[in-house]
C-alpha cells in the first residue's frame, strides 16, 4: 500500500494523463482550479509541471455544500480567488481525493457562477470509488480501494505526501 | 458587561455553539465574532463576482419585519437574503395588520404558519426580537435589525468589519464614539465589539446630558472635551443625532452641538493621521460632520455601507445553519429513540 501510495509517482502519472487529455481535446492554453485544500496545493504543483504562465484560481466550497442544512455553515470557510475570467476558458478542475462526486457538483456550480466555461477536466490525485453522484475524473493518478477503517488524506504543501489512516476498529 | 450572560447564551446558541438567533453581542466570544467577520470576508468577493449569488438559503423563507422605519438597514437586509437566493417578504407593520388591531404575536404566529424560516426585525421597544425568539416563534431564526435603545449587532459588526479591513486588527487601536450615545443602540454594541476583540480604549465623547447613566460601566472611558478625546485616535465613529428621539432639552440648539461635537477637519487633524472616519448613516452634514470630512480621503463611510451587505449574509446564514442542524439532530434523535 504504501509504495503505492508514493507521492512523486502519483505526481507523475497525473502529470502525464492531464498532457494526454489536453492533447486529446486541444487545449493549449487551460486555467487552473483548486479546490481547498489539497486540491490547491496540487494546482500549484501541477501548474509549475505544466508549465502554466498564468497563476491558478482557489475554490472554497463551503457556501455551495449540500449538506448545509444538515449541518450548518463550516465556520472556517475562506473567500475564493479565480484570478481570471472563466468564461469560454478550457479549465481543469483539481482535487486531492474523489469519493462521493458532491465536492465535485459543489465546485461546478460555484465554477459557473463566475461565468460559462468552455470546458471543464476534472484531475484527482486518488480516486477511491464509492460514488453517490454520476461524476468521474477524466485523469486520476491512482485507483484505490480502501477498507472500510481506512482513509487517506494529503497532506502539505511542503512537503506533499499522502497519508493512509486507519481508523479505530 | 462583558460576563457572559447563560440565559441569552443558550437562546442565541445552540448547544454545540453555533448560532440560531443574532439578538445580542452579550454572551458571544471573541472566536464567533471573530467567526462572523471571516465568513463576511468570503461574502465580500461573492460579491464582487459576475453572479453576486449564493445557494445556502434556496427554498428558504425570510420575512423582514420592521416596525421603525429604515431605508439602508432594510435594503441591506433585503439584498443579503436575495444573494443567499432566499425568498424575502418586507413587511411595514405601521401600515399594517397592526393598525388593524391584530396584536404583535397574532401577526408573528400567521407569518410562521406561511413557513416563514426567519424574521429580521426591527423595533422601537427594547428587548422584542428577544422575546420573540423566546416566547412567540422559537423554531424561526431572529435576527435582530436594532431594539429601542438596546441593541443593534449587525451594525456594530459591520463597523468592526470595515474597522479589521482598515487596521488589520484591534490590538492597540484606540476608538472613540462620539455624539448623542444616550439615544444610540449601536453605541451600546460598538463598545461591547470592541471590547471583546481587545481593542486598547473605547472612548465616548459627547456632553453629559448625551450619555446614558453609568456609561463607564458599559467599557469606555469618558471625555467631554473633543478636542481632548481626539487625540492619538485610530478610529472616529461619528453617531447621528437622533433629533426624533429627543425628548426634553438635552441640547443649546444644533448650532451648539456642531461647534463642540460635530467634526470638521480641524478636529480630524487632532487625531492620528491615518485615523479613519466612520458613520452608521444617515448623516446630518454640518450637523454632526462637515461634508469635507465625510466625502474626505479619511472617510470610510460607503466601505460600511458594503459590509454591511457581507456582514448580514453571513450572519443570516450562520443561524440558519444552526437552526437547521439543530432540527436535522432533533429529527435524528426521534427516529432513533
Amino acid at each position: 500500500m504504501t509504495a503505492l501510495l508514493e507521492i512523486d509517482r502519483l505526481l507523475d502519472d497525473l502529470e502525464a494523463g492531464l498532457r494526454e487529455k489536453l492533447e486529446e481535446r486541444g487545449v493549449t492554453s487551460p486555467a487552473l482550479i483548486g479546490i481547498r485544500t489539497g486540491g490547491v496545493w496540487l494546482a500549484d504543483v501541477m501548474s509549475k509541471r505544466l508549465g502554466l504562465q498564468e497563476p491558478w484560481g482557489e475554490l472554497d466550497i463551503s457556501f455551495y455544500r449540500d449538506d448545509f442544512s444538515r449541518i450548518g455553515l463550516n465556520p472556517k470557510v475562506k473567500p475564493s480567488s479565480l484570478p481570471f475570467s472563466t468564461e469560454d476558458r478550457d479549465i481543469i478542475l483539481i482535487d486531492d481525493v474523489i469519493m462521493s462526486g458532491r465536492t465535485i457538483r459543489a465546485a461546478m456550480n460555484e465554477i459557473f457562477d463566475y461565468g460559462r466555461p468552455a470546458s471543464i477536466i476534472l484531475a484527482t490525485l486518488v480516486d477511491l470509488g464509492a460514488r453517490e453522484l454520476p461524476v468521474q475524473p477524466d485523469v486520476t493518478g491512482r485507483v484505490l480501494a480502501l477498507q472500510s477503517h481506512q482513509r487517506v488524506k494529503l497532506r502539505g504543501p511542503d512537503p506533499l505526501h499522502i497519508e493512509l489512516q486507519e481508523t479505530g476498529h | 458587561m462583558t460576563a457572559t450572560d447563560p440565559s441569552k447564551n443558550s437562546l442565541q446558541l445552540t448547544a454545540d455553539g453555533q448560532l440560531r438567533h443574532f439578538l445580542t453581542l452579550d454572551g458571544l466570544n471573541r472566536a464567533l465574532l471573530t467567526e462572523i467577520l471571516d465568513t463576511a470576508d468570503s461574502f465580500i468577493e461573492v460579491g464582487e463576482r459576475s453572479i453576486k449569488k449564493v445557494p445556502l438559503l434556496r427554498g428558504r423563507t425570510v420575512v423582514n419585519l420592521f416596525f421603525e422605519s429604515s431605508t439602508r438597514t432594510r435594503s441591506t437586509f433585503e439584498l443579503a437574503a436575495k444573494r443567499l437566493s432566499a425568498d424575502v417578504l418586507n413587511l411595514d407593520i405601521n401600515t399594517s395588520a397592526t393598525s388593524k388591531g391584530e396584536s404583535l404575536s397574532d401577526t408573528l404566529l400567521n407569518l410562521e404558519a406561511m413557513a416563514s424560516d426567519m424574521f429580521v426585525v426591527r423595533h422601537s421597544q427594547s428587548g422584542a426580537p428577544h422575546f420573540i425568539a423566546e416566547s412567540v416563534t422559537p423554531g424561526v431564526a431572529i435576527i435582530n435589525a436594532g431594539d429601542g435603545r438596546h441593541a443593534h449587532p449587525t451594525q456594530a459588526m459591520l463597523d468592526m468589519l470595515t474597522i479589521r479591513q482598515h487596521k488589520g486588527g484591534f490590538e492597540g487601536l484606540k476608538v472613540a464614539i462620539v455624539g448623542d450615545v444616550l439615544h444610540s443602540r449601536v453605541a451600546r454594541s460598538q463598545i461591547r465589539a470592541l471590547n471583546e476583540l481587545g481593542a486598547a480604549e473605547v472612548r465616548v465623547i459627547a456632553p453629559a446630558t448625551l450619555l446614558p447613566r453609568d456609561v463607564e460601566s458599559l467599557g469606555c472611558t469618558v471625555e467631554y472635551d473633543m478636542t481632548r478625546g481626539m487625540k492619538d485616535l485610530d478610529v472616529v465613529i461619528m453617531l447621528r443625532l437622533q433629533k426624533e428621539r429627543m425628548e426634553g432639552a438635552l441640547l443649546p440648539s444644533e448650532r451648539e452641538f456642531y461647534r463642540l461635537y460635530g467634526l470638521n477637519q480641524e478636529k480630524l487633524a487632532l487625531a492620528h493621521p491615518e485615523c479613519i472616519v466612520m458613520h452608521p448613516g444617515p448623516i446630518n452634514r454640518g450637523v454632526e460632520i462637515e461634508s469635507a470630512v465625510a466625502d474626505g480621503p479619511q472617510s470610510v463611510i460607503l466601505n460600511q455601507v458594503t459590509n454591511g451587505i457581507a456582514i448580514r449574509m453571513a450572519v443570516m446564514s450562520m443561524a440558519m445553519g444552526g437552526q437547521m442542524a439543530e432540527r436535522s439532530r432533533k429529527l435524528a434523535g426521534r427516529a432513533q429513540g
